[in-house]
């Protein structure tokens, strides 16, 4: 019964009727922290088996879509005996504020952890107008 | 640890009761806002094959300096520990869902390991080790004599 209590590492993402997925391949949920800095709120996300050039980030309107693929785990002339975790894809949406500059987001991914930096747009400068002598 | 039978019950985790879930689920809400590692941290799993055994575990973000494995026999032990990310003054978090802190995990393998011959990799946070059985733990294979 012990193990039955042992927290979830991995969180599978819900399936919608909407959206199926043409392969057949777990997908899930990757942990993210996100805080608010100054000038941008900065993204991390838990992504192991993910590299820079497995991981997609989209920006559509307001939702931005972090996705990953990973390649399933296998060794040759090998043959699992003991599982804890399964490997899957990932994906996750989050809808952001416009106060996100939309041109300057920056991501970078190091040892299966991604990072997404979404900078403030510059707050607008009072404009003085002038006034003219007539 | 490890033995006859247990693989089921990481196989299984995917069914857990949806009263389960919403347990854990409240359990995370009231936790507060940080966590630190559950005890069954990081998840692995475990590849046998007739010359040695695959430890893969996901461990994503750690410095490979902070990792330690070592090996007595035929348990082995990963030990290591992931920092938090500090936040400057005026930074605040909108959520916080990655665990942090100190992890350890012992995982006894079903023959002696040849531990001068052990190999840990570490790629896309995801660590694999290599545990090679000693000549002594290699299957031998018995001839049946017909009188």
């Amino acid at each position: 019964m012990a193990d039955e209590k042992r927290e979830l590492q991995k969180k599978e993402a819900q399936s919608s009727v909407e959206t199926e997925r043409t392969k057949s391949r777990r997908v899930y949920v990757p942990k993210v922290d996100i805080y608010e800095a100054k000038d941008a709120i900065v993204l991390v996300a838990d992504m192991p088996g993910v590299d820079e050039k497995s991981v997609d980030i989209t920006l559509d309107k307001n939702i931005l879509t972090i996705a990953g693929t990973v390649e399933p785990e296998a060794y040759k002339d090998h043959s699992i005996t003991y599982s804890e975790y399964d490997t899957g894809d990932y994906e996750r949406a989050f809808t952001i504020s416009d106060e996100v500059d939309r041109n300057k987001i920056e991501a970078s991914v190091k040892q299966g952890v991604l990072r997404v930096t979404l900078p403030k747009v510059e707050p607008v400068k009072a404009k003085k107008i002038a006034i003219k002598t007539g | 640890m490890f033995g006859p039978g247990f693989w089921r019950v990481g196989r299984m985790m995917n069914q857990l009761s949806e009263v389960q879930n919403l347990q854990r689920e409240m359990n995370r809400l009231f936790s507060g806002f940080t966590q630190p590692f559950s005890h069954e941290f990081p998840p692995i799993n475990v590849w046998l094959s007739k010359d040695d055994a695959v430890v893969s575990a996901e461990v994503p973000g750690i410095d490979t300096g902070e990792l330690d494995i070592s090996v007595v026999a035929d348990t082995i032990t990963i030990s290591g520990s992931r920092d938090k990310d500090e936040l400057k003054e005026g930074e605040s978090y909108h959520r916080q869902e990655r665990s942090y802190g100190n992890f350890t995990r012992t995982l006894q393998v079903p023959f002696q390991v040849d531990a001068g011959r052990v190999e840990a990799k570490y790629d896309k946070g995801i660590l694999r080790i290599t545990l090679p059985r000693s000549e002594a733990a290699k299957p031998k294979k018995v001839t049946v004599r017909s009188e």
